[in-house]
């Protein structure tokens, strides 16, 4: 069943754009998410061989929404991602810039009906970062415009795939019109359980950090609470990401190629696994998700010990 | 016979040493023409699974080989050649509070390796003119060890030529919190005696706070082990660092490894210094 009424019927795989980087210009460090190569290509067959047999193995019903290879016990509960390369996207094509953001909507919306398909819990996408204001202003008014037709035209999928929506950030630099729009969809979705998409605008990590600690000064100012009694805690209660359940993103995903983390979520990313595709956004699909996270499935997580 | 065969292979090995030396300044020049990076901070996991490789055993005392051993003498010529380079701010992440759930006897093996560690370190940070800072909540440590570190800071606080860093019980979120309570802190006694009305914390006073403050944003965050991720390691400081994550083990890492990570930074250089200008400016 499609998603939306926007959405063609997602392919299995989806080719990488021939005019990604190419390999020899990556650092090869990281068999499971570098482009093809010899080790590469045996360990994901190894994978692969190795979902076959779980598959096999695995209970009729357990097959139907999960592909092969990934288990339903290891599934994230929330993935982050930074949807970089919309731009250059567009560039590589000889198209104007908003065509790049255009086409990168539409991914987001592949992966959010994967996320829902897969039993992903949440989804935060850094939409808009705080540096990005100083990108020239028709772009900026466009992204604002896009933001705000997006949020109005998928106000009745929210609705009918009971999603939650919250947004993050500094918004009192948007459009009133924006805002106002962010927060009613906030509002009016918060009881919706299946699945919550958290989407970041006009959000810096340390923005984050410092508006908690604004909150936590002016309670304790207030008399609220005492200095002594601040701890991780309180400090997490404060931050932008107190919307969720499941506020530590489990996995991380940064697409063209890119190894940082441009300042999104810091507090939050202190346990998360990292996987930096090297498709650009708009090329991200089922195959390239579904790739992180049986590399995600592979990781020990240790939680610092 | 045996002697003439003993001086000649000596000599190779001079000879070799000699040219791999050489080998190695022709490459440290050639990474100078592009931008070279200011501060890197090393994740150096991997010394566990190093020493069940090398059947290490826990003691450190001599003919023992203990398990972080190797580790140490890792860091020591990473930190040589960093200085070789240029490289000004050098950050290793020594041990993380998350390590005391580790089993009371692996923790205690650890502290009196490191405790045995800093007379070394205190020799050879002294021959280098390197200045030693510990980052992390101090107050977590046993008395020696802490009156040791103290002792290092104090002895190489006039060095300047380079900046070594060991996150000791450090979390990036417990340093954090820690600059949020000294920002809050101060932001109430500057309310109380100078009747300051602005309310505000700015980034900056929490920066200031910070028990990294000492250093600049390293530019290269490098972990060894194969992980792909921060650990709860210079999260506020990473915002813009180039990440590079490594599959060799850290008592293995070698020039090569440094070598690859610093042409992967100049790389992408521009982007990093555009990045930090505009927050500055934010």
């Amino acid at each position: 069943m499609p998603f939306s009424l926007h959405f063609s019927p997602t392919p299995l795989i989806t080719a990488p754009s021939p005019l990604s980087k190419p390999f020899f210009l990556v650092p090869y460090y990281h068999t499971l998410h570098a482009p093809k190569s010899p080790l590469c290509s045996s360990r994901e067959h190894a994978l692969t061989h190795q979902g076959k047999q779980e598959a096999f193995d695995r209970r009729p019903e357990d097959s139907q929404t999960l592909p092969l290879g990934l288990r339903k016990d290891a599934m994230p509960s929330h993935v982050a991602v930074i949807m970089d390369g919309n731009r250059r996207w567009a560039r590589l094509r000889d198209l104007p810039v908003r065509s790049g953001y255009e086409a990168g909507v539409e991914s987001l919306r592949k992966i959010v009906e994967i996320c829902c398909k897969w039993g992903i819990k949440v989804l935060s996408v850094f939409a808009f970062s705080s540096d990005n204001w100083f990108r020239p202003k028709v772009e900026v008014e466009f992204l604002m415009s896009l933001f705000e037709r997006g949020m109005q035209e998928d106000t009745g999928i929210f609705f009918r795939e009971n999603i939650r929506i919250s947004v993050i950030g500094d918004l009192t630099k948007l459009p009133k019109a924006l805002q106002e729009l962010m927060v009613n969809l906030e509002e009016a979705t918060k009881n919706n359980a299946r699945f919550q998409l958290i989407v970041a605008v006009s959000y810096s990590g340390h923005y984050d950090v410092v508006q908690a600690c604004q909150r936590l000064a002016l309670k304790a100012k207030c008399g609220l609470i005492e200095p002594s009694d601040i701890n991780v805690s309180l400090m997490e209660q404060e931050l932008e990401t107190n919307c969720t359940e499941f506020p530590h993103p489990d996995l991380l995903i940064r697409t063209s190629g890119e190894f940082r983390i441009s300042n999104f979520m810091l507090w939050q990313l202190a346990y998360t696994e990292l996987f930096f595709a090297q498709s650009l956004w708009p090329d991200f699909g089922e195959a390239e998700f579904l790739k992180a996270l049986l590399a995600f499935q592979q990781r020990q997580r240790r939680y610092g010990v | 016979m045996e002697k003439e065969v003993m001086s000649s292979l000596k000599m190779a090995g001079n000879i070799l040493c000699s040219a791999s030396s050489f080998i190695r300044k022709c490459i440290f020049g050639v990474l100078r023409v592009g931008p070279i990076p200011n501060h890197i901070a090393f994740i150096m996991d991997g010394n566990r699974r190093y020493a069940k490789k090398q059947k290490l055993s826990h003691d450190g005392a001599a003919g023992g080989g203990g398990r972080y051993d190797a580790g140490f003498w890792a860091l020591m010529v990473m930190l040589l050649y960093c200085q070789e380079l240029g490289v000004k701010y050098i950050t290793a992440y020594a041990f993380s509070i998350d390590n005391f759930k580790r089993k009371p006897e692996e923790v205690e093996s650890l502290m009196a390796s490191m405790l045995e560690k800093f007379h070394l370190l205190d020799i050879l940070v002294k021959r280098l003119a390197v200045r030693v800072h510990f980052a992390g909540n101090l107050e977590l440590l046993s008395n020696e060890l802490r009156a040791s570190a103290m002792e290092l800071t104090e002895a190489t606080a006039e060095y300047s030529k380079s900046v070594l860093t060991i996150c000791i019980a450090y979390t990036s979120r417990d340093e954090i919190l820690h600059a949020v309570l000294e920002s809050c802190e101060q932001k109430r006694i500057d309310l109380e005696f100078d009747n300051d009305d602005d309310n505000e914390i700015k980034l900056m006073k929490v920066e200031k706070n910070m028990y990294m403050a000492v250093a600049p944003d390293p530019d290269i965050i490098i972990r060894t082990g194969g992980e792909n991720r921060l650990s709860n390691f210079l999260l506020w400081q990473s915002c813009w660092s180039h990440l590079h994550s490594m599959w060799v083990l850290w008592p293995e890492i070698g020039v090569w490894n440094l070598v690859f990570a610093i042409l992967n930074f100049q790389r992408n250089k521009t982007y990093y210094l555009e990045m930090k200008k505009k927050e500055k400016e934010l």
